[in-house]
């Protein structure tokens, strides 16, 4: 389907419609909202991971002067047992309410307990130190083996293991099993001539977005819920609004504003739920924002995991044979993205025996979120650092390993699917002819390491309605938060059918009331997606323009032609018009155009990259310099490559966090000890050298320009590669995340 | 409820009066008072940068200083970087490079990088990575800033 | 955060007259990056903030080849890594502001208010320590002079009675073939705390191959900053080479008392403290040489 012609939009650098707004400071982003008659709410947080709430007493509160108004887990609506759709998987609605105030347990630090709205923030504070709770504190359980123990403490008492379609007899804080399999492991394993197993071990880590949540509700008189806020998808805030609220879909509106943000991080919702039951209970409208210890405690990280990886190999190179087992965290409520890790890990390889075992784990952290490819990082760094130790072992080079054993068009992973055509090969032969790979990386103690990675993408649902201005300009209304210029790359897919300049397109991000349904921005779906939608829309606009000037020189449509945005006739009169000039005459043809498109593409195209990285340790201390980074990913087509470099860049720089840095550490008492930027280390710009992005096209079938989601991938290779590195400079295999200096210290025995 | 000061101050070159509380930062301020919320809260305790503004020609975070410091003195905030008919060349550059992405981060970062510039025309690459430092980016890698900053030097 | 009041204090005798009636429910605030985060997050429990700021003698910054340094309690950081005779007299001093956060907290963050936060892992310690900076404390019976080394007692807590005030630190003028160096080990290369830091000083002569006399101070490896006064006392007059930088390294080894948190272990930290050490010295003595 993909076309492959020259494009006159696509594949341009024009400047992002919403950029000047965003450098000037004058983008309204959902902190920065502001109304008449606003109160400030502040949510009271549990002290401690696991406890029994007694009691919840806040006549102090409510004495403080400045309240106006208290709400605890008794203010939502009695959630059922039951299991509610949301777009993104069967979720528990009590669990689900349970996250947003806790009802009978506190099952992490920082699980919110009660909120106050007050007509100050800092009021609104004090009230919270003044809200007496009694607890009944419980034996926490922070990590996921010893989770997985028969005699662990019980998170939920009434939770059983669904196992392969069968459940439990037993409580256990293992929520699910899941499994894939693909040929015969026993077989596979017996034809390899070495097979290498090992254990890793990653931490949590935490999406790190810059801005800290925030809502702020309102009830009209009539009934009418109206939530300004940032996030990823307006439609999942007002779905998950209705089910935890227990009120009428079509009674709330939700506003989406700027979003500073999010990689997952912000598709559940956390306190929006409560503005809302604050504005009910004040009357009045309630900002709700989160510091950023808030964020860090009460928001969803991405899951600590333990993860074994074997892995067979015949002498020549074939790799017949890959088992896992991954046990991801969960946190407080089952959902860990363990599921998605099963689909990605050996994705990149065409293997005939496999075994994938994966189980979905509570422990006392907050419930974990989607974060940027959720659970193929710490998948990859298992399967990714394996590899390496084959290609090792059998002495081949770590990229001629996966080129000889890389996935192609028509083969089929572990969990079914067979692909199309995908990139997988292109990008290991584009990092193969880079000349970072063929440099010199002689130094002592300096080393290089390879990774691949993948990320499945997904399609879903998006809508688009675009109407022409009599100036040949065109204004282009779409559901999709623009967390990273998706604006830009939405808007172009409709200039290139139109004909016109990316500039002549004016991209809204709409309300719920003002859009069909669009699906989050996440899943690296939004330029595959809506801009699919926005191709279709631009399609309807040039169907009608076309009946138009078929109008206006009175010959059949079949007569006008379409091209480099000029209409004109064929076979007989010789009439020509551009789409700017046709805008101008749309009253005297009928009146206003107005083009519009729903989409549910299913062709998303999975994502490959390969990434190169030369490190120094510095073996006295432990610590890991990055000297030079270079990734090459399949985009499909890249629809504004600046932007496609920016998401290459910035997941490779998340991915080089995890891996060397970032952790929630927690002490014994289950409380994380670094819930600060100051001590949750992300990467600085003095951290780091310049990024080469290695843009691939190989058009995805599924899309009329051939885009592939590129957001997600990029952060799937980096901790493998340069624990691969690491290896290489110092000769020690890393087999946790982070690989922070202590670590490495210890794996040199130098402490 | 504490009493509020009277502070007169001059913010991007207009002279300003408000009220605030003590407790209220300079970023409270900016944003609840004088409702110029282009400075952002990231971490409200100096460690990400988004809320860096230019105080009597320093680079400050602006959730460290209290409102009630700023009586008599001058700040420059993102607002007041732009012409009415052109934008600064350092937005110019941001805007040239890409080097946005949610953009919550780029006032702060645009602030930092001006007060960079004032005060080191022609910075390093390294120098701009070392005065950048305290500016959390999570979206772009850096690579995308870090060049626009190196774009606006060259082109001031 | 709680509220409080805000003075605006014009006088060295105002504010200490304000201290000595409001006891510890006042906070002196300079550069404010510590202080406003612990009000705001509850860790100081403050009625009043007296800003000290408009007081002539915190900010005095003056280097008399005689007398030597005289840094105000509230000069900012930039100030002084912007002041060429600090730079070339006291460059170990200056590797410390140049590390405290990152160059907008050095708008406003000062090596007074470093001291007076007492944390065990303050960057601007150790130099003053190495440098035989001299505390100036103001009170109500007057001015009192104090060894930096003797200030901070515990984490957060200091030698100042109620009613004190640090008004300014004296340094005094560098020996002849002496020189300084500060570095601390942190995971980023940035806006990090210290896991741990080290400090030296040396004093060489005129062949530039023997220590005349060093001192050595830490970080973060014990309650306070330490002077490691054995493992500088052990090079005193010696000839420079490997072992005798080891040797000291491993004396300050010995009176590190580090804990475990979530910036670093403790053996990890006692290692450090032997590879900072000697990092601190050697860069020291290569201050000393490139300085011919």
């Amino acid at each position: 389907m993909a076309e492959n012609k020259d494009y006159k939009v696509i594949g341009t650098r024009p400047i992002r419609h919403d950029g000047v707004d965003k450098v000037t400071g004058r983008a309204i982003y959902g902190a920065d909202f502001q109304i008449t008659g606003l109160l400030h709410g502040r949510v009271l947080r549990s002290p401690h991971a696991h406890a029994r709430i007694l009691s919840i007493d806040t006549s102090r509160a409510e004495a403080l002067p400045g309240v106006k108004g208290i709400v605890t887990g008794d203010d939502l609506p009695a959630a059922e047992d039951k299991m509610a759709d949301l777009g993104e998987g069967a979720v528990s609605l009590k669990y689900l309410c349970d996250n947003i105030l806790a009802s009978d347990k506190a099952l992490y630090r920082g699980h919110a307990i009660a909120a106050v709205a007050a007509i100050s923030p800092h009021i609104a504070e004090e009230a919270c130190q003044l809200i007496d709770v009694e607890y009944e504190v419980l034996t926490p359980v922070m990590e996921v083996r010893q989770a997985m123990e028969a005699d662990a403490p019980l998170l939920h008492e009434g939770l059983k293991t669904s196992s392969l379609g069968e459940t439990s007899e037993e409580s256990s804080n293992v929520a699910s099993h899941i499994q894939h399999k693909k040929g015969d492991i026993e077989k596979g394993f017996a034809e390899a001539d070495i097979v290498i197993d090992r254990e890793f071990v990653t931490g949590t880590v935490h999406q790190g977005y810059i801005e800290p949540h925030n809502a702020t509700a309102h009830y009209n008189q009539d009934g009418q819920l109206t939530v300004w806020c940032s996030t990823q998808g307006a439609f999942t805030v007002r779905e998950q609004l209705a089910e935890i609220l227990q009120y009428p879909i079509s009674k709330i509106k939700v506003v989406p504003l700027e979003i500073g943000g999010g990689f997952g991080g912000k598709i559940n919702v956390y306190i929006k739920p409560v503005a809302a039951l604050l504005a009910k209970k004040t009357g009045k409208p309630v900002k709700v924002l989160m510091n950023r210890a808030d964020v860090f405690e009460g928001t969803g990280p991405t899951p600590a995991s333990f993860i074994t990886v074997k892995m067979g190999a015949t002498k020549d190179g074939k790799i017949t044979a890959a088992q896992t087992s991954m046990a991801f965290e969960a946190g407080a409520y089952p959902g860990s993205p363990v599921g998605a890790g099963a689909m990605c890990i050996f994705a990149p390889y065409n293997i005939d025996n496999v075994l994938i075992d994966g189980y979905d784990v509570v422990v006392n952290k907050p419930k974990s979120a989607p974060y940027r490819a959720p659970g193929a990082t710490n998948a990859a760094f298992g399967s990714e650092t394996v590899i390496d130790e084959l290609a090792e072992e059998l002495n081949i080079d770590a990229l001629e390993l996966r080129l000889m054993n890389g996935a192609k068009e028509g083969d089929h992973r572990a969990d079914g699917p067979v692909y199309p055509r995908i990139g997988f090969i292109e990008t290991l032969e584009a990092a193969k002819e880079h000349p970072h790979y063929s440099s010199e990386n002689g130094k002592t103690h300096h080393g290089r390491g390879i990774a691949s990675g993948f990320w499945f993408n997904i399609g879903l649902e998006s809508s688009v309605t675009i109407s022409v201005n009599p100036d040949g300009t065109i204004n282009l209304v779409e559901g999709s938060t623009d967390i990273g210029g998706t604006r830009a790359s939405i808007a172009m897919q409709a200039a290139e059918v139109l004909g016109i300049p990316a500039e002549s397109v004016n991209p809204s991000v709409v309300d719920t009331n003002s859009i069909g349904y669009t699906a989050v921005t996440g899943g690296s779906r939004t330029t595959f997606a809506t801009g699919y939608a926005a191709y279709e829309a631009a399609q309807d606009v040039k169907r009608q323009m076309i009946e138009r000037a078929a109008k206006l020189w009175d010959v059949d449509e079949a007569n006008v032609q379409f091209a480099d945005g000029e209409f004109s006739s064929i076979n007989g009169k010789e009439e020509q018009i551009s789409f700017r000039d046709l805008s101008g005459r749309l009253s005297e043809t009928g009146g206003p155009v107005v083009g519009r498109a729903t989409v549910d593409p299913p062709g998303a195209g999975g994502a490959f990259a390969t990434h190169v990285v030369d490190v120094a340790v510095d073996v006295e201390t432990g610590k890991v310099e990055i000297l030079r980074y270079t990734a090459t990913q399949d985009a499909g087509k890249a629809i504004h490559p600046s932007y496609v470099e920016g998401q290459i860049q910035g997941g490779v720089v998340q991915g080089i966090g995890w891996a060397l840095n970032e952790e929630y550490i927690y002490n014994e008492e289950g409380t994380m000890t670094n819930a600060s930027f100051l001590d949750y280390r992300m990467p600085t710009c003095l951290d780091l050298p310049m990024i080469d992005a290695v843009i691939v096209e190989v058009p995805n079938p599924g899309h009329p320009y051939g885009v592939r989601g590129v957001g997600e991938v990029p952060i799937v290779p980096p901790p493998a590669a340069i624990a691969n590195a690491i290896y290489d400079a110092v000769g020690v295999r890393m087999d946790e995340l982070p690989m922070s200096p202590d670590r490495l210290l210890k794996a040199m025995g130098k402490i | 409820m504490a009493k509020k000061s009277h502070v007169q101050t001059t913010i991007n070159g207009e002279s300003v009066e408000f009220l605030c509380e003590p407790r209220q930062s300079l970023l409270e301020v900016l944003r609840d008072e004088l409702h110029l919320t282009g400075a952002k809260e990231g971490c409200n305790n100096g460690n990400c940068g988004a809320c860096s503004v230019i105080l009597d020609g320093r680079l400050v975070n602006s959730c460290l200083v209290l409102g009630v410091e700023i009586e008599g003195k001058s700040v420059e905030t993102i607002e007041g970087l732009a012409d009415p008919e052109k934008l600064h060349p350092i937005q110019d550059a941001f805007l040239e490079n890409a080097a946005l992405q949610c953009g919550i981060c780029t006032p702060g970062i645009i602030m930092s990088a001006k007060a960079l510039l004032d005060n080191n025309p022609k910075p390093t690459e390294y120098e701009v990575r070392y005065w950048l430092a305290g500016n959390l980016c999570r979206c772009t890698g850096y690579d995308k800033i870090v060049r626009a900053v190196l774009d606006a030097a060259e082109a001031t | 955060m709680q509220a409080f009041e805000y003075i605006d204090a014009k006088t060295v005798s105002e504010a200490v007259a304000l201290l000595g009636e409001k006891g510890d429910k006042a906070g002196l605030l300079s550069g404010g990056t510590d202080l406003i985060v612990q009000a705001r997050e509850g860790k100081k429990n403050l009625d009043w903030i007296i800003d000290i700021k408009s007081i002539p003698e915190v900010n005095e910054l003056t280097f008399d080849s005689n007398s030597g340094l005289t840094l105000g309690a509230a000069v900012p950081c930039y100030q002084i890594y912007a002041n060429d005779s600090i730079c070339e007299s006291f460059p170990g001093l200056v590797d410390a502001t140049v590390i405290i956060g990152g160059t907008a907290i050095q708008g406003r963050a000062g090596i007074g208010g470093n001291l007076c936060n007492a944390s065990p892992a303050a960057d601007g310690i150790p130099p003053l320590i190495v440098l035989k900076a001299t505390c100036v404390i103001a009170g109500p019976n007057g001015e009192r002079e104090l060894p930096v080394e003797e200030f901070c007692t515990a984490p957060g807590q200091t030698a100042l009675e109620k009613g004190e005030m640090l008004i300014s630190l004296k340094i005094p003028v560098p020996e002849k073939n002496s020189s300084s160096f500060y570095l601390r080990f942190i995971p980023r290369n940035e806006m990090d705390i210290a896991v741990v830091g080290a400090g030296a000083s040396v004093v060489l002569d005129d062949s530039k191959q023997r220590i005349v006399s060093a001192r050595i101070a830490l970080a973060a490896v014990a309650p306070t900053p330490l002077f490691a006064e054995e493992a500088s006392a052990l090079l005193t007059d010696k000839e420079i080479n490997d072992d005798i930088i080891e040797e000291a390294a491993q004396a300050a080894q010995s009176i590190a008392r580090p804990i475990s948190d979530m910036r670093g272990t403790a053996e990890q930290r006692t290692h450090l403290v032997g590879v900072l050490t000697r990092r601190a010295l050697n860069g020291a003595i290569e201050r000393v040489r490139d300085a011919a």
